[in-house]
C-alpha cells in the first residue's frame, strides 16, 4: 500500500508537506491544496521522503501562488524545483477554439468553399482522366498492360466467391418472399418471372455494384491515399510517369470491364438460387424453373443490366481514385476519404439506376 | 564466421542495474537477429547502442520494452522479468519507463499537451485537470519547446519539434528509464547538438538512466557514458569510447576511425572544455 502525501498547516502559516511527493501520490494532496483558503507564509519540505518533478511542481506552484518561501528542501528537491519553475501557470493544452458565433458562419463558409472546390476538383479529375485516355488511344504502348491485368484480377476474379454467395442468397430471398405474396392470388408460378426479371434488370448489377464499391472502391481510395502520403505519387511525377496513366486508368478500365461480367454472373447465380429454393419449397422442379426463365425473361432485360453495368463501374472506380488522390495530410484523412469514396459511389450508383429505370421504361423496354 | 568477442573486462553485474539482458535470441523465420545477446545497463548512465543497419538495435529496444517477444533468453527491467511477465503484470513497469520512438509517434488527433496527459490520465486518474494541464506545460517546457506548442497539433510541428514533443510525452510519468530511438536522426546539426545537450541536462536533473540508439557519432562522443556495439547478433563490446578504440575488432575500428568518426572526435577535442561548460550551464538552466 502506498503511503499518501500529506500536509499540515502550522500556526505561523507554514504549510508542511510530508510523505512521498510523487506523481503516484500527489493527486489528492493537490486537490486539497487548491481548496485551501488561508494565507501561506512558507512551504516546508523537510518531511518529504521522496520527490519527483510533479511533486516539485505542486510545492512550487503553492509557494508561487501564495508568494511563500520554500524551506527545508533537500538538494534533490531544490534541483527539481529549479527545473520546473518558470513554466506557465495557466496553460492552454487544447487547440484554440473560436466562439460559437464565429464557428457557425465559419463552418458554413468552409462548407460552401469546400463544395465549390470539390466540384472543381471533380471536373479537373475528369479532364485529366479523359486526357490520359486520349493519350493512350493515340499511343497504345503507354497502356500499362500488367497493371490492368492485375486490377482485372483484383476487381473481378477474386470477387467471384463473395459475389456468388451474396447473389445466391439474394435469389433465394426474392423467390421465397415473392412466392409467399403471389400464393395469395394462386399465382406462385409467376415467382419465375419475378426472380428472373429482377435479377437480370436490377438486382444482379446493383448488388454487384455495391459489393464492388465496398471491395474495390475502398481499396482504390486507401491505396492511392497511402501512396500520396508516402510521396510515391510525387516520385512518379518527378520521374515523368503520369500517375493518371499508371494508377488511375488501369483501375477505371478494370472496373468498367469487370462490372458487366460480374453483374451477369451475379444475375445467373441469383436465378440458380431462386430455382433451388423453388425446387425445395414450392415444388417447381429445378430444370422447369430454368426452362421457364427462357420463356418469360425477354432478352432486353439482359441488355438493360449490361448497359448499366459499365457506367456503375466507372463511377465506383472514379470515386475511389479521386478521393485517394485528394489525400494530403495524415492517416486519419485516408480513412475519411475511403469512407467518402464508398458512400459517394453507392449513392451515385443508386441515383443513376433510378434514371436508367425511367429511361428504359420510356423507350419501351419496360 | 563468429568473431571472438574483443577483450574487454568481463562485465560485473550489480543488483541495481536497471536493465539486465541474458542470452537473448530473436529470429524472424530463418533470419536470426540476435544470438545469445547479453547486456547490462547501469543505473544513471547514458548507454549508446550502435551497430550497422540491420543488426537489430531497434529489435533489441522493442524486446526490452516488451513489444517483441524473444525466442529465448531473459530480460529483467528494474528488477522485474519482462520475458516471464504477462501483459497484466507489467503494467506497473510501464509507468517507470518512457519511450521516444523514431518519428515521435505522437497521437495525431491530440494536441501536444493532450499527448503528454495521456499516460498521466491512464495511470493516475485521480489527478485533477488543472494539475494535469500544468504538468503538461512544464514537461513541454523541459523538452525545450516554446510554451505555445502545448496547444498545437503534431501536424503543425516541424520534425525536430515533434521529437521534443515525443520526449515530453516520454517524460510524462517521471520515468526512471528513458529509451530513445535515434533521437537526432533527421535533425539539422544545430538542432541535433541542442537535443544532445537537452538529453544530458535532463538525465542529470532527473537522474535518468538512458538507453539510446543512435548512428550519430557526435551524440556518442558528447553525451554517452558508455557505448554498446551490436554485431553478429551479439553485443561484441561495451565500454567508453577510448576502451572501444583499444579493441582490435575491425568493425569498431572502421566505425570510430572512419572519416566521420575522426571528425567527431576532433571536434570533441577542440570543443573540449568549452563544451563541458555549455553542458553544465544547460543543465543548470533547464
Amino acid at each position: 500500500m502506498r503511503q499518501p502525501a500529506e500536509f499540515s498547516a502550522r500556526d505561523d502559516g507554514t504549510i508542511a508537506l510530508s510523505g512521498p511527493l510523487t506523481v503516484a501520490t500527489v493527486g489528492p494532496l493537490d486537490q486539497a491544496l487548491r481548496g485551501l483558503d488561508q494565507p501561506v507564509g512558507a512551504v516546508d519540505l523537510a518531511g518529504v521522503t521522496a520527490i519527483d518533478t510533479v511533486g516539485a511542481w505542486t510545492a512550487w506552484r503553492l509557494a508561487r501562488d501564495s508568494g511563500a518561501e520554500i524551506t527545508g528542501a533537500s538538494a534533490e528537491a531544490r534541483r527539481l524545483i529549479d527545473a520546473v519553475s518558470g513554466a506557465r501557470a495557466d496553460p492552454d493544452v487544447r487547440a484554440p477554439r473560436a466562439e460559437l458565433s464565429e464557428r457557425v458562419p465559419g463552418a458554413v463558409g468552409d462548407l460552401v468553399v469546400g463544395w465549390w472546390q470539390g466540384t472543381l476538383g471533380v471536373v479537373g479529375f475528369l479532364g485529366q482522366l479523359i486526357v490520359a485516355l486520349g493519350h493512350i488511344l493515340r499511343h497504345p504502348g503507354a497502356m500499362r498492360g500488367k497493371a490492368l491485368v492485375r486490377q482485372l484480377e483484383l476487381v473481378g476474379v477474386s470477387a467471384l466467391g463473395i459475389i456468388g454467395l451474396m447473389s445466391f442468397l439474394v435469389g433465394i430471398v426474392i423467390a421465397q418472399q415473392g412466392a409467399v405474396q403471389l400464393q395469395q392470388f394462386g399465382a406462385e408460378v409467376y415467382t419465375v418471372n419475378l426472380t428472373g426479371r429482377l435479377a437480370m434488370r436490377e438486382l444482379g448489377v446493383l448488388m454487384t455494384a455495391i459489393m464492388v464499391a465496398g471491395r474495390s472502391g475502398s481499396a482504390f481510395a486507401a491505396q492511392l491515399g497511402t501512396m500520396k502520403l508516402t510521396e510515391e505519387v510525387d516520385a512518379m511525377r518527378t520521374i515523368g510517369v503520369s500517375p493518371m496513366i499508371v494508377l488511375v486508368v488501369p483501375r477505371v478500365l478494370a472496373s468498367v470491364l469487370m462490372m458487366p461480367l460480374l453483374g451477369f454472373y451475379a444475375a445467373v447465380i441469383s436465378i440458380i438460387g431462386g430455382a433451388a429454393i423453388s425446387d425445395v419449397a414450392l415444388g417447381i422442379p429445378f430444370m422447369t424453373f430454368l426452362l421457364r426463365i427462357q420463356e418469360v425473361v425477354p432478352i432486353r432485360d439482359l441488355w438493360v443490366g449490361m448497359i448499366k453495368a459499365p457506367f456503375f463501374g466507372a463511377i465506383i472506380a472514379m470515386a475511389g481514385c479521386y478521393q485517394g488522390m485528394q489525400v494530403k495530410a495524415n492517416a486519419e484523412e485516408v480513412g475519411a476519404r475511403t469512407t467518402m469514396a464508398v458512400v459517394q459511389a453507392i449513392f451515385m450508383v443508386i441515383v443513376l439506376d433510378a434514371f436508367f429505370a425511367v429511361f428504359f421504361t420510356n423507350i419501351g423496354w419496360g | 564466421m563468429d568473431q571472438p568477442a574483443p577483450h574487454l573486462p568481463a562485465e560485473t553485474g550489480d543488483a541495481t542495474d536497471p536493465i539486465v539482458i541474458e542470452g537473448l535470441v530473436n529470429r524472424f523465420g530463418d533470419h536470426v537477429i540476435h544470438r545469445d545477446l547479453s547486456l547490462r545497463v547501469r543505473k544513471g548512465e547514458i548507454l549508446g547502442v550502435v551497430g550497422g543497419s540491420g543488426t537489430g538495435k531497434s529489435v533489441l529496444m522493442r524486446s526490452i520494452i516488451g513489444l517483441q517477444v524473444p525466442a529465448a533468453g531473459s530480460i529483467t527491467v528494474l528488477g522485474r522479468s519482462i520475458t516471464d511477465a504477462r501483459d497484466d503484470d507489467d503494467i506497473d513497469i510501464r509507468a517507470r519507463w518512457g519511450v521516444l520512438f523514431q518519428g515521435g509517434a505522437l497521437f495525431s488527433t491530440l494536441t501536444v499537451g493532450e499527448n503528454v496527459e495521456v499516460p498521466l490520465r491512464e495511470f493516475y486518474p485521480e489527478l485533477g485537470d488543472a494539475l494535469l494541464h500544468e504538468i503538461a506545460a512544464y514537461k513541454v517546457m523541459l523538452s525545450g519547446l516554446p510554451e505555445e506548442a502545448v496547444g498545437k497539433y503534431p501536424a503543425e510541428l516541424s520534425g525536430g519539434m515533434k521529437k521534443r514533443a515525443g520526449l515530453a510525452r516520454a517524460l510524462a510519468l517521471d520515468p526512471e528509464l528513458l529509451f530513445l530511438d535515434e533521437p537526432t536522426a533527421g535533425l539539422d546539426p544545430i538542432g541535433a547538438a541542442a537535443f544532445d545537450r537537452l538529453t544530458r541536462a535532463l538525465q542529470e536533473t532527473l537522474g535518468l538512466t538512458v538507453f539510446l540508439i543512435t548512428h550519430d557519432l557526435d551524440t556518442l562522443y558528447e553525451i554517452c557514458d558508455r557505448v554498446a556495439v551490436l554485431a553478429d547478433g551479439r553485443v561484441i563490446a561495451v565500454g567508453t569510447i577510448p576502451e572501444l578504440l583499444a579493441t582490435d575488432h575491425p568493425w569498431i575500428q572502421q566505425y570510430f576511425n572512419g572519416p566521420r568518426g575522426r571528425a567527431a572526435r576532433d571536434s570533441r577535442a577542440r570543443a573540449g572544455a568549452a563544451a563541458d561548460m555549455v553542458d553544465k550551464s544547460a543543465a543548470g538552466g533547464a
